[in-house]
């Protein structure tokens, strides 16, 4: 999948590390300059660059027209996005934290999602709402919910959340292309996450709506996406030692949702754990493993497990550790498959 | 790890903030206290006859409109009708006095004025039927989708005339809600924003008295909705929402005021909702008939007729023939009306995205399926694909 890195008149590019936050602001800009119709919006994306820093040097690159700081009002700013959306701009809303974004809901439920459908297929928006999400940096209240489900259960939206630098850079991109809404989900724990990365030779990367298995093994399937995609990946290493090949998917999109991946990997291993983050009870986990049931019936040797965030309002910073699903938890419930070894 | 390590960070120096200036004397923004009146008064005096003629015609035709539709919801046609009769001169005037690049943003009980504009009348219904949502392109005749949830439509009219605005085009956007919603948060975001880009849109309050049951005074104690205009620095109006002429100048002023750059203007019509809500309510529960009649005096069909006659501009034949046009426009919509719209059930998933999800194919062969079962039960009976 990843492409020899060279630049466009064809010399090679070294790449160097890079965060998945330079990528996305990389991002950002490459499709400004390319676009002249796609606009960034939001609270503090101009001047400060907003507070990840996501949207740095864009209002000076391209103007306050092109780069605004808003008033500070999420409705009246995805509202007003949709109306720039009708006259033919690509807006491109920043959120500034997950539950930030609650003020914007009807307009995202009622409007955004709907207005292809309402207008016969007469007015597509295209708008990206980025949300970062998600905890695991230490946010007091309201600054680290896993809002995905909300997302998820609303038709007409696309839900994708990259846990690479490449998938962060390429989603994006794909995303502000893309004529229909998206919610693009950034993992806020990963933002500092580093790759070799080349911003002028960016990998090409599988398109939305396409899960990508991230390690291959035989024992069982880890189905995981965004913040807890590194996790898995370490419960993976770790459960070598135990004797089991984890095989890893991550979904990269969680509307549409690549059932055919995500089912070929489970009739492969015979045995799926979905980790997520957000609360498990009307959580992702549950729709993923009634869709992995409903497929894959006869190739289950054990009941499809969730390892999921604890069914409580996001908990203070210092008892965090104790919600996110971790390492121990996946393995946990990999144990919990009945595991008959090597049979 | 921290966010200095991002490349521009340190480089980016600013430019100082623009300067918030305080007004000093709100004044100009204020509404003045009485609605503002120009039938009956001597500022008609510099309205085109022409012009008072047209809003008649529309205003007639408009009531017709109302009357008709209402009567549809009765035979079923419709599922649901809020009828604008008492507010004609507010829906007439919002149409008339945008250019065909502006954009109009109506409320679910503005049909009227998107048929004013010209849009076909058995498409403007199509919503209210309940056979599609939008009945047409809202691009090709730059009227949004009648909108439902309250006020939302409002950061829409500041979005679009602010992209507008930002691609060079003169173009305005008039958007139209009721009393009640100005209640809403959507309300006053759109109305900061626009202000705050200077946006060119027109506000369009037509204050009913009623938000279904509840009167103005427990919705707001603004001395009145125009008023509100002020907190986010910009104009006021008030005008009297049964006199067409005064709407039309009022709101031509104010789509001017747009066009030369000067931001957006809030403008509040009074008015007076003659029926109920909608067909599926009961007016008697919250109102006493003393009122309604009250208002009768005061109707904006009766106000332009009279103004007409006594200075010689419309006989009886006038009337007549206006009547005559409105009833040929009720009859051709009746018709078209009484024909059962043709619905394509498979449409269900054609519209959702612009490609179909894999779980949208899976779900749109169900359906086939289901129907394709259904149509061979109706035509080779229960027995058939036994
Ligand atoms: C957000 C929202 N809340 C509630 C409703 C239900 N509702 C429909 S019309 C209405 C009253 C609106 O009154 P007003 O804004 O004065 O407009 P009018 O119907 O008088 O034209 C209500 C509460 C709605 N459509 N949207």
């Amino acid at each position: 999948m990843t492409t020899a890195a060279v630049t466009a008149d064809g010399r090679p590019v070294k790449a160097k590390p890079a965060t998945m936050a330079q990528a996305l602001g990389r991002a950002l800009r490459d499709s400004m300059a390319e676009d002249p119709t796609v606009h960034v919006l939001g609270e503090d994306v101009g001047t400060l660059g907003g507070v990840f820093r996501i949207t740095d040097g864009l209002a000076e690159e391209f103007g306050d027209d092109r780069c605004t700081d808003t008033p500070l009002a999420e409705a009246g700013i995805l509202g007003a996005a949709v109306g720039m959306a009708m006259y033919g701009l690509r807006p491109v809303v920043e959120m500034q934290f997950d539950a930030f974004a609650y003020p914007a809901f009807e307009q995202l439920m009622s409007h955004v999602a709907k207005m292809r459908n309402r207008t016969g297929g007469a007015m597509p928006l295209p708008i990206t709402v980025r949300v970062p999400y998600g905890g695991g940096i230490g946010g007091v209240e309201h600054h680290s919910d896993s809002s995905e489900a909300y997302y998820m259960a609303t038709p007409g939206l696309h839900v994708v959340t990259p846990a690479t630098v490449d998938d962060a850079y390429g989603l994006l991109r794909e995303s502000i292309a893309s004529d229909d809404p998206v919610v693009f989900l950034e993992p806020k724990r990963l933002y500092w996450s580093k790759a070799d990365w080349s911003p002028e030779a960016p990998a090409a990367v599988e398109p939305i709506g396409r899960a990508v298995v991230r390690r291959p093994g035989r024992s069982a399937t880890l189905i995981t996406y965004g913040p807890s995609l590194p996790v898995c990946m370490e419960a993976a290493e770790a459960a070598l030692a135990e004797g089991w090949d984890l095989e890893v998917v991550d979904l990269r999109s969680l509307v549409p949702f690549d059932d055919e991946t995500v089912a070929a990997s489970v009739r492969r291993t015979g045995r799926a754990v979905v980790v997520h983050e957000s609360p498990g009870f009307g959580g992702p986990g549950g729709e993923i493993a009634a869709r992995i049931t409903e497929r894959c019936f006869h190739h289950l040797e054990a009941p499809v497990l969730r390892v999921a965030g604890f069914d409580i309002p996001y908990p203070p910073p210092m008892l965090e550790r104790h919600h996110l699903p971790g390492v121990d938890r996946v393995l946990d419930a990999v144990a919990r498959l009945q595991w008959e070894a090597d049979s | 790890m921290t966010v200095q390590e991002l490349p521009g960070a340190a480089a980016y120096r600013p430019t100082p903030p623009p300067a918030w200036k305080p007004i000093t004397d709100p004044a100009p923004l204020l509404p003045d206290p009485e609605p503002y009146r120009v039938l009956g008064t001597d500022a008609v005096a510099d309205v085109d006859p022409e012009l008072l003629l047209r809003l008649h015609a529309e205003l007639v035709r408009g009531r017709r409109y109302n009357a008709q539709a209402t009567a549809l919801t009765k035979q079923g046609r419709l599922a649901v009708y809020p009828s604008s009769t008492g507010q004609e001169a507010c829906e007439i005037a919002a149409a008339l006095v945008l250019e065909e690049r502006d954009w109009l943003f109506p409320s679910y009980r503005d049909t009227l004025a998107a048929v004013a504009r010209g849009l076909d009348p058995v498409e403007a219904l199509t919503l209210l039927r309940g056979d599609r949502h939008t009945g047409y392109d809202p691009r090709e005749h730059r009227i949004a989708p009648l909108c439902t949830p309250l006020a939302t439509q409002l950061p829409h009219a500041v979005g679009l005339a602010h992209a507008a605005r930002l691609k060079g085009d003169d173009v305005v956007a008039l958007a139209m809600v009721g009393d009640g919603g100005t209640s809403e948060g959507d309300f006053h975001e759109a109305l900061n924003f626009a202000a705050v880009w200077k946006a060119p849109v027109v506000f369009f309050v037509q204050n009913n008295g009623f938000a279904i049951s509840v009167p103005l005074a427990k919705q707001t104690a603004a001395p009145s909705l125009a008023h509100k205009a002020v907190g986010y620095g910009m104009p006021g109006r008030l005008v009297d929402g049964n006199d067409a002429a005064a709407v039309h100048q009022v709101l031509s002023e104010a789509v001017a005021r747009a066009r030369r750059g000067e931001g957006p203007t809030l403008v509040e019509a009074v008015t007076y909702r003659m029926e109920a809500h909608t067909n599926a309510d009961d007016a008697t529960r919250y109102r006493v008939d003393s009122e309604v009649e009250a208002w009768k005096a005061h109707d904006p069909v009766r106000l332009l007729e009279r103004e007409l006659t006594e200075r010689g501009l419309l006989d009886d034949t006038g009337i007549e023939q206006a009547k005559e046009a409105a009833e040929r426009m009720a009859a051709a919509l009746r018709d078209r009306m009484n024909a059962d719209p043709e619905l394509a059930p498979m449409d269900l998933f054609t519209h959702v995205y612009a490609e179909q999800t894999s779980q949208l194919r899976e779900q749109a062969t169900a359906l086939r399926a289901e129907l394709d079962a259904e149509q061979d039960h109706d035509e080779h009976g229960p027995e058939a694909g036994r």
